[in-house]
């Protein structure tokens, strides 16, 4: 008798648990993209610009509903290779597309649509008087880089390299978006972040321009991925971002032409 | 494991859902050690970076763990033993680092004690004291998030103790103090320890606080999960085996003093997690 109660104890959450799992594999079995339905994977620094371009791009084909995952490139690469599902990826440089080209995970060549270059991120009215790359190296200013693992922290160091500049940063972060917090916080004096992150925070930061002869440019560029379930939806999306239209949303919002 | 007399009695569906549940903890820690790259293992534990990275890391969380325990014990007892209005809003505030994004929680210390911060201006100003970018702001996220987890324990074997045995003890002529000291405190010592083990480790994992409040520099600022976060990026392999590290020493210690407090004594005492 105390048996069969103990056992219907644990019968009843048995149940529930299985239960559950079961509705857990038919809902992500009907969360699969329907037809219409576009997933893009873009690099973090897009997230302005191409929530913008997705409005756009949804209004001008009736019916598509895009879904965003903004993440660093890196970060984004990592969950495509581990299967993703992704229609378009989209990289802040080349060596993260290098690396889903190198994987075989694309289906058709990349286009490159936008490049970024670099400033000097100072604080609201440049209270330190920064103008330049050598004004960095003042040791009381306190100079936040990102770390040489992201596209960042590799076009941070190349510059300074190029301006013959030797600097020790108080920290090296590993986002780009970190360094931004530090300075708009009032935390950090200066950083180098990209063009886009200056205009991105409005008020809350100054940038100081960094000559072209010193400065890097980063390529963006997307690809169709070999796993899209609807690769025209992708490649037409793709299309928008390389067209006039998408160009003249990116130059809003401080992407260079490619 | 070997059968005891009158202990496993669970019928067999509850011990295939606990071995689930086991499975589901051990076979991420497997995949870590079916990726690792054992024959470089040694090289990439052994080099500068690495060692500062863990030394620093194992200083920088004890101390976060002896600030929790000498702040988080009284306020612990305060929250369990003293009626005051307003008792649940403090509760939840001082455990809201514990549900709070970390990277928030470090802007958040940022407002608070950055040299533009509520109080971190006049630090800067009157003792030109600077937190963020230094080991101190380390240890400082580190506790900002630990510490939770120690009150929470401790609170909870405070409310289970007999209220009845510190009002002997009051009866009888104690200072308050004395009583705390002598009588309270004794009694849930287990709770103690098992709380500063829950508050160490988290201290050890900590990530999003410490990068966000005090940046990431080898040596000064750069912890173990700091460096494999890192790792990640250019060498994965490297972070595997820091994660490793990092997984062996927190376990061995979970492992070493749960043993030896939480069912040595008097068995009774793993009431005290929460």
């Amino acid at each position: 008798m105390r048996d069969s109660w103990s056992s219907a104890l644990v019968a009843a959450p048995l149940a529930v648990v299985l239960t559950t799992l079961g509705t857990v594999a038919c809902g992500s079995e009907s969360a699969q993209p329907s037809s219409d339905e576009l997933i893009v994977f873009a690099a973090s620094s897009l997230t302005e610009a191409f929530i913008a371009i997705g409005v756009e791009f949804e209004e001008a084909n009736p019916g598509t509903d895009v879904t965003f995952n903004f993440l660093g490139s890196t970060e984004l690469v990592a969950q495509l290779l581990q299967g993703a599902p992704a229609a378009v990826f989209v990289a802040a440089d080349d060596v993260n597309m290098a690396k889903v080209l190198d994987a075989g995970e694309n289906d058709g060549e990349p286009v490159v649509f936008a490049g970024n270059t670099f400033e000097i991120i100072v604080e609201p009215g440049n209270p330190q008087g920064i103008h330049d790359l050598a004004d960095l190296a003042d040791q009381d200013l306190i100079v936040v880089l990102c770390a040489d693992s992201v596209p960042c922290g590799r076009g941070a160091a190349t510059i300074l390299t190029n301006a013959g500049v030797d600097l020790t940063p108080k920290s090296f972060d590993e986002r780009v978006k970190g360094v931004v917090t530090k300075v708009t916080s009032g935390e950090a004096d200066a950083g180098i972040v990209y063009v886009t992150d200056v205009l991105a925070v409005g008020a809350a930061a100054d940038g100081v321009a960094i000559p072209a002869e010193l400065n890097v440019i980063n390529r963006y560029s997307a690809v169709v991925t070999r796993s899209a379930p609807n690769s025209a939806v992708a490649r037409t999306f793709v299309d928008f971002v390389a067209s006039a239209r998408g160009q003249a949303i990116l130059a809003a919002h401080g992407f260079l032409a490619p | 494991m070997k059968r005891q007399r009158g202990r496993t009695n669970l019928p067999v569906p509850a011990i295939a859902l606990a071995c689930s549940a086991i499975a589901f903890f051990a076979l991420p820690l497997i995949g870590l050690l079916w990726r690792a790259p054992w024959s470089q293992a040694w090289r990439y534990i052994n080099d500068d970076a690495s060692l500062a990275a863990l030394r620093l890391s194992l200083i920088c969380s004890l101390w976060a763990t002896v600030l929790s325990i000498v702040f988080g014990v009284p306020l612990a007892w305060l929250l369990a033993r003293v009626q005051f209005r307003g008792r649940s809003f403090v509760r939840a505030l001082c455990t809201l680092s514990m549900v709070l994004p970390p990277v928030v929680g470090g802007v958040a210390l940022f407002f608070a004690l950055g040299r533009r911060g509520i109080v971190g201006q006049y630090l800067d100003r009157w003792f030109d004291l600077r937190l963020p970018f230094t080991t101190a702001g380390v240890v400082l996220a580190q506790t900002f998030v630990a510490m939770p987890f120690l009150v929470v324990t401790v609170e909870a074997a405070l409310r289970q103790l007999d209220g009845r045995l510190e009002d002997a003890a009051r009866t009888l002529g104690g200072a308050p103090w004395y009583t705390f000291r002598r009588v309270t405190l004794p009694a849930i010592g287990p709770a103690v320890v098992a709380g500063s083990v829950l508050a160490w480790a988290r201290a050890l994992g900590e990530f999003g606080a410490t990068i966000t409040f005090a940046g990431n520099f080898p040596g000064t600022t750069q912890t173990m999960p700091l460096a494999v976060f890192l790792s990640l990026e250019t060498n994965p392999e490297k972070a595997i085996v820091l994660a490793l590290v990092l997984i062996v020493i927190s376990f061995t210690v979970l492992v070493v003093l749960r043993d030896r407090w939480f069912f040595g004594r008097n068995g009774g005492s793993s009431t005290a997690l929460p």
